[in-house]
């Protein structure tokens, strides 16, 4: 792989795993979908770049199937199920305050890059920036999951986890399988879809998408 | 020798002659972005000379720090000028006397005294801006003390020079991804160090709500003119530290010759012209943050400035 190549790698990556720092920081749901969009994109190049060369159809044709799922379906399907108002909507409340957020995401990352140094040390052929931070990524997707209390952003966060998977799995095994990757390609919509709808009910239903506010059963007469 | 001194004077005079002029630029710039005209562009120098022809107050009871603090806030940028590249690109006499964190301790000296000096000035205003002023900087170490690091990593140095040689030799170094980072980090703490708007508002009149302004509240006369005269040129030198050594060390006199260092000052401006329309931009997209949420924002500078130093572990 020539040097440019892995140059701008590494700045895609440093990228990739910043964007999923704010994505757990921002607090506007639109804002934090443009950030996981961003994330789609960036994962895609870091595939192109991997595949450039060697040459692997594998992981350019993974970068399209992202660009397709992730980028131009999954935003379209929630944008189109989740309300508009909740969109533009700020969330005040946080599990965690910001501040400890970050540095939470910011040691999530240290952990991950623990953690491929270790793998680094055994499979030496392997690109340790992409398993570092694909691990840190799907780290920080957890830490998105849990902190956030607004549905979108959940959802977001299972995405994200599942990006940094991704990330992490284009340097561990470049030629993936295809079917594996249409597998997952129609999978992931197919979770956004039903994470939208639910979303949509309960907003329709309570008035809210504060599914973190949302700790009791309640048994209503019909 | 003689060379030396020439250079090291035309450096300073550089600084000295031009950050009025970078000031108004900017204040002109950012009125005309919102459809106003604004005062000219040489504003500054009329309100120094005004300043400077004016008798000067004291508090009553206030000690020997509230005067002394004028002229620190004053010097500390022209010594930090004699230790960077402003116009050459070799390194100059002073320039092994202090790294980029002898500069920051420099800094942080005429701070501390200028926050010392507004609390004996027994202003509430003044004193409540000592505190937010303390605030931002506790914040901002952590960031610059990361960065810092990071630039140590990548080039070996801290001594501004080298540093600044190593980004374009070879030319890859330039887009590894800490470098990009790392600009990114800084731009946000030059943002919060000069009080400029995510976290201070420099044209608000409400003191209350004022950061750096309210500090300066008690100085009159020849004191608030050095005070003022310090702070363009604490810009302008954050700005030539940003440029000429972290982002862009192009354009800088090779050798001592009179036409070579005529036309650095030519680049050099025009980048800090740059640098000003950026901050332009900044200014007028975004509001000023609510104080508590400061954290966040120099949170964020903290997050990116970790992350450059992590993708420099990785040897990406």
């Amino acid at each position: 792989m020539s040097a440019i190549l892995t140059e701008l790698n590494a700045l895609v990556l440093g990228l990739f795993i910043l964007a999923a720092i704010s994505m757990v920081v921002i607090r506007q749901i639109g804002a934090c979908m443009q950030l996981f969009i961003l994330q789609s994109l960036l994962l895609a190049a870091s595939a192109f770049l991997l595949g450039a060369s060697p040459l692997s159809w594998h992981l350019i044709a993974l970068g399209c199937v992202t660009i397709a799922s992730k980028v131009i379906v999954i935003p379209w399907l929630i944008r189109s199920l989740v309300p508009a108002e909740v969109h533009r909507r700020r969330e005040l409340s946080q599990a965690i305050d910001v501040p400890a957020a970050l540095l939470l995401s910011l040691a999530l990352t240290l952990v991950g890059y623990a953690f491929a140094q270790h793998l680094a040390r055994s499979a030496p052929s392997l690109s340790s920036g992409n398993l570092a931070m694909g691990f840190a990524g799907l780290l920080v997707g957890l830490l998105l999951l849990a902190v956030r209390t607004e549905a979108v952003p959940q959802l977001l966060g299972i995405l994200a986890m599942e990006n940094g998977a991704f990330l992490a799995g284009i340097a561990i095994a470049p030629d993936f399988p295809l079917i594996a990757e249409l597998a997952i390609a129609f999978d992931v919509p197919l979770l956004a879809f039903i994470v939208g709808l639910l979303t949509r009910i309960a907003y329709r239903q309570i008035g809210t998408t504060e599914v973190g506010a949302l700790s009791a059963l309640r048994e209503r007469a019909p | 020798m003689p060379e030396a001194v020439a250079l090291n004077l035309a450096q300073l005079a550089f600084v000295l002659a031009l950050s009025p002029l970078f000031a108004g630029l900017l204040a002109r710039c950012k009125e005309l972005v919102q459809s106003k005209r604004g005062p000219s562009i040489f504003q500054p120098y009329r309100d120094l000379r005004k300043l400077f022809g004016k008798d000067e107050r004291v508090p009553e009871g206030s000690s020997w720090i509230f005067r002394t603090a004028p002229y620190l806030v004053f010097v500390v940028p022209l010594l930090i000028t004699m230790l960077i590249p402003v116009l050459t690109s070799f390194p100059l006499f002073l320039a092994f006397a202090g790294d980029m964190l002898a500069a920051g301790f420099i800094f942080a000296v005429s701070g501390f005294f200028f926050t010392l000096a507004a609390i004996d000035g027994e202003n509430p205003y003044g004193t409540m801006g000592a505190s937010r002023t303390r605030m931002v900087g506790f914040l901002a170490e952590p960031v610059i003390i990361v960065a810092l690091f990071t630039v140590s990593f990548v080039a070996n140095s801290t001594i501004p020079y080298i540093v600044q040689q190593h980004w374009v030799h070879p030319i890859a170094n330039f887009f590894a991804p800490s470098h990009i980072l790392l600009m990114i980090a800084f731009f946000m703490i030059i943002l919060a160090e000069t009080g400029r708007i995510p976290v201070d508002n420099p044209s608000g009149h409400f003191e209350l709500a004022m950061i750096d302004e309210s500090k300066a509240l008690e100085f009159s006369g020849r004191s608030f003119a050095l005070i003022k005269y310090g702070g363009y040129m604490k810009f302008t030198v954050l700005a030539i530290v940003f440029l000429n050594v972290l982002t862009t060390p192009w354009g800088l006199a090779g050798d001592g010759s009179v036409p070579a260092v005529a036309l650095a000052a030519g680049a050099v401006s025009l980048k800090i012209v740059a640098l000003i329309v950026a901050i332009v931009v900044v200014e007028s997209s975004y509001s000023k943050l609510r104080l508590f949420r400061i954290s966040e924002f120099l949170g964020g500078a903290f997050a990116v400035s970790v992350t450059a130093m992590i993708t420099q572990l990785l040897h990406l």
